[in-house]
């Protein structure tokens, strides 16, 4: 088994696809593939946070579902440190070697309606992956999700609620409570925060950067909402129709986009300021089909910078600056227009 | 949500499961809560015949074939209080018809009473009693609630006894259809692949066929000299062959669309197991569902059963049950003449609106979005 890059990682993804077949006829023949992750190479360093970009169905949740094996992906390695300090390659362990592993990774799901069984008491689902790796039982259990849903900033009296009976504020400390029951050491916050109401976003936002500071945790946080992804992230990866396109620290990405796409996302960002002339990039075109790719680069059709080369050649992933990746092929030459927030001043 | 916190005491919403919340909107369903008891208490009548009937099913009164209801009186003709009674019968003759007529007797009265002694039987084969719950004080008198049959026989009591088969019937008849429906469902979705697509396209078979042949053809293949037992049996499974298929469609459905939902992946993202998700959070999940698809289903299983009866395909008498009882009642002659002979009629109409003012509350109090 390959060993990672950086003995900081505790996660390497390298050239993870994801293809579902699409079917037609009697026979069910596959005529064809959606891309909905093709060829990402990402790492997660210990103890910090990762966010993923991009607009709805460019594989961001794909990508994550992938990342802890809810999906099989079609190809592909998922390097991944356990705690014990084991390198195991997710796509090929075995199902009993998987299981286990699951206590070091857990998820955080968008809808916190349908991620909670509604026919359990909320220590039920809180306890259910002790129970299922066999961890804890009676009373040290109830005391241990007691104390997990104090961390969390729930009441501890209302062990034996249904979820009908919380908000979705609420609701979602549950879910990150079940999250925590194992201690992993790695969580995929799937659009943690996007059903929430703005308030309640904020409070559990500030939730999750505490309890990275206390649990040395390391988080892939897939969201659409820039606001957030720069509050909260490192470093940012920006998709666009299954693939990445750039990934750098989250101030470099901010500060100076290198690709066309992120410079155009950047600019649909809205600022709290009427006097801010807003200069947005308006693309033109429809976001790409991940069954019929344009050829060269995905991105070209509705590039403003696209030559005769991004028609023809998928580009390179690449380290323009060490830690700033971008795959266009005219990112050094290119000057692209700074963040809404430099263009006030 | 508001509402059941003004009625619960407080906290209690909190705490409640599926279950109970389930309930509270049960009850609060007006023709349901009404239909629940009853149905209730036609289980009890029949499931315990032999005690709430006067009579014996098989049991005749020669002298009074063809006897149509007797009233039950308070008062006598001076208007004196004489508890409950029915008039004695005189029977004569038509003398333009020959048929048999029953005349009030204006001087010999039959008393009733509960807890009477009558004919001896043995309760649910168990023990051997002759105490029923109401008939006539004096045992041998002839009071007859709702009429004799052809053969002298207490109607009332055939139509208690029928109602044991058929409303026994229409369940075990369920069961079957439910194993069979929740097996192929479940597999056919859980599984998926060449299996799901055999069983599904053996569904599109069997629903295309008519059913009134298909029936035919079965009951028809099914051997006569049986005991009453295995015709039971055979026509319940006769019955499920066919039933199961609406079922699986929608087991299948329900564990696909169950298989993508977040709180499924969560638990497999938590360790679990094939079983534990089946078990803790699958089933449960459309448990509720198949309550109320069962309490659904029973109405026409009761309907399939007396009409395949009433053709003479399904139970055949000695076997009494309500579809039988109606085959007395076949001529146009009988509904004329002896209109009491439809009776069980009224019973299969209540059993069946019953069971569907029940399953409609059920329905809507399963339902999470009402």
């Amino acid at each position: 088994m390959s060993g990672m890059h950086d003995s900081d990682n505790i996660l390497e993804v390298r050239g993870l696809k994801k293809y579902f077949p699409i079917t037609a006829g009697f026979f069910k023949k596959t005529v064809g593939y959606v891309r909905a992750v093709d060829d990402i190479d990402i790492y997660v360093k210990e103890g910090e946070t990762l966010a993923l970009v991009g607009e709805s169905g460019c594989g961001k949740t794909t990508l994550g579902r992938s990342i802890l094996r809810a999906i099989q992906p079609t190809a592909g390695e998922v390097l991944f440190r356990r705690r014990d300090g084991e390198v195991v390659d997710l796509t090929k362990i075995g199902d009993e070697k998987m299981r286990d592993t699951r206590r070091d990774m857990q998820m955080v799901f968008q809808d916190p309606y349908a991620s909670l069984n509604p026919r359990m008491t909320v220590l039920n689902i809180i306890s259910e992956p002790l129970i299922c790796h066999k961890l804890m039982k009676g009373k040290a259990m109830q005391d241990y999700v007691r104390e997990l849903m104090e961390t969390v900033g729930l009441n501890p009296k209302h062990l034996e609620r249904y979820p009908h009976a919380f908000s979705g504020g609420q609701r979602q400390r549950i879910g990150i409570a079940r999250a925590l029951a194992t201690k992993p050491r790695f969580i995929v916050c799937d659009e943690a925060v996007s059903a929430l109401d703005v308030s309640v976003q904020a409070q559990i936002l500030n939730l999750l950067m505490d309890l990275q500071s206390q649990m040395n945790l390391s988080y892939v946080f897939i969201s659409h909402d820039l606001g957030v992804v720069r509050h909260i992230s490192d470093r940012v990866g920006v998709m666009y129709v299954g693939h990445m396109v750039e990934m750098s620290e989250t101030t470099d990405l901010f500060d100076k986009p290198m690709h066309p796409y992120t410079e155009a996302l950047l600019s649909a960002k809205p600022v709290a300021d009427p006097r801010n002339k807003s200069k947005r990039i308006m693309l033109e075109g429809e976001v790409a089909n991940p069954a019929h790719l344009p050829s060269g680069c995905p991105f070209h059709p509705r590039c403003r910078y696209c030559q005769e080369v991004c028609k023809k050649e998928v580009p390179e992933w690449r380290e323009l600056k060490p830690g700033h990746f971008v795959a266009c092929h005219r990112a050094h030459e290119l000057d692209l227009d700074k963040s809404s927030e430099k263009k006030k001043s | 949500m508001s509402l059941f916190k003004k009625k619960q005491k407080a906290g209690t919403y909190e705490v409640a499961s599926q279950w109970k919340l389930m309930w509270w909107k049960f009850k609060k369903h007006r023709l349901a809560s009404i239909a629940l008891p009853i149905i209730f208490i036609m289980y009890l009548l029949t499931m315990c015949c032999e005690f709430f009937s006067p009579s014996l099913p098989l049991e005749r009164y020669k002298k009074y074939v063809e006897c149509p209801p007797t009233a039950v009186h308070l008062w006598d003709h001076e208007g004196t209080f004489r508890g409950p009674f029915v008039y004695a019968k005189e029977i004569g003759r038509d003398p333009e018809t020959y048929r048999k007529t029953f005349v009030d007797s204006e001087t010999e009265i039959v008393e009733l009473g509960f807890f009477v002694h009558g004919s001896k039987y043995k309760f649910w084969g168990l023990w051997e009693t002759d105490i029923h719950f109401f008939g006539a004080k004096e045992p041998g008198a002839a009071y007859f609630l709702m009429g004799t049959d052809d053969l002298g026989r207490d109607l009332f009591t055939r139509i208690l006894y029928g109602g044991r088969i058929s409303l026994s019937f229409c369940l075990v008849s369920i069961f079957f259809t439910f194993l069979i429906g929740l097996t192929l469902g479940g597999l056919s979705g859980y599984l998926g692949g060449i299996f799901d697509t055999i069983v599904q396209r053996a569904i599109d078979l069997i629903m295309s066929m008519p059913s009134i042949p298909l029936w035919m053809a079965l009951a028809a293949a099914m051997p006569k000299e049986i005991s009453q037992l295995k015709q039971y049996l055979l026509m319940s499974i006769i019955m499920s062959l066919i039933g199961w298929t609406g079922l699986a469609r929608v087991v299948r459905g329900k564990i696909l669309s169950l298989r993508e939902e977040d709180f499924v992946t969560a638990a497999r993202l938590s360790g679990a197991g094939h079983g534990r998700i089946i078990a803790k959070h699958m089933l449960p999940s459309f448990l509720s569902y198949i309550i109320v698809s069962i309490t659904g289903s029973i109405p026409a299983t009761i309907l399939g059963e007396t009409a395949l009866s009433f053709l003479g395909l399904g139970l055949q008498a000695p076997t009494i049950s309500w579809g039988t009882l109606l085959q007395d009642c076949q001529t146009v002659e009988t509904v004329a003449a002896k209109p009491w002979l439809m009776f069980p009629a009224v019973f299969i109409v209540i059993s069946v609106l019953m069971f569907n003012f029940a399953g409609d509350g059920l329905r809507d109090a399963a339902d999470p979005y009402k």
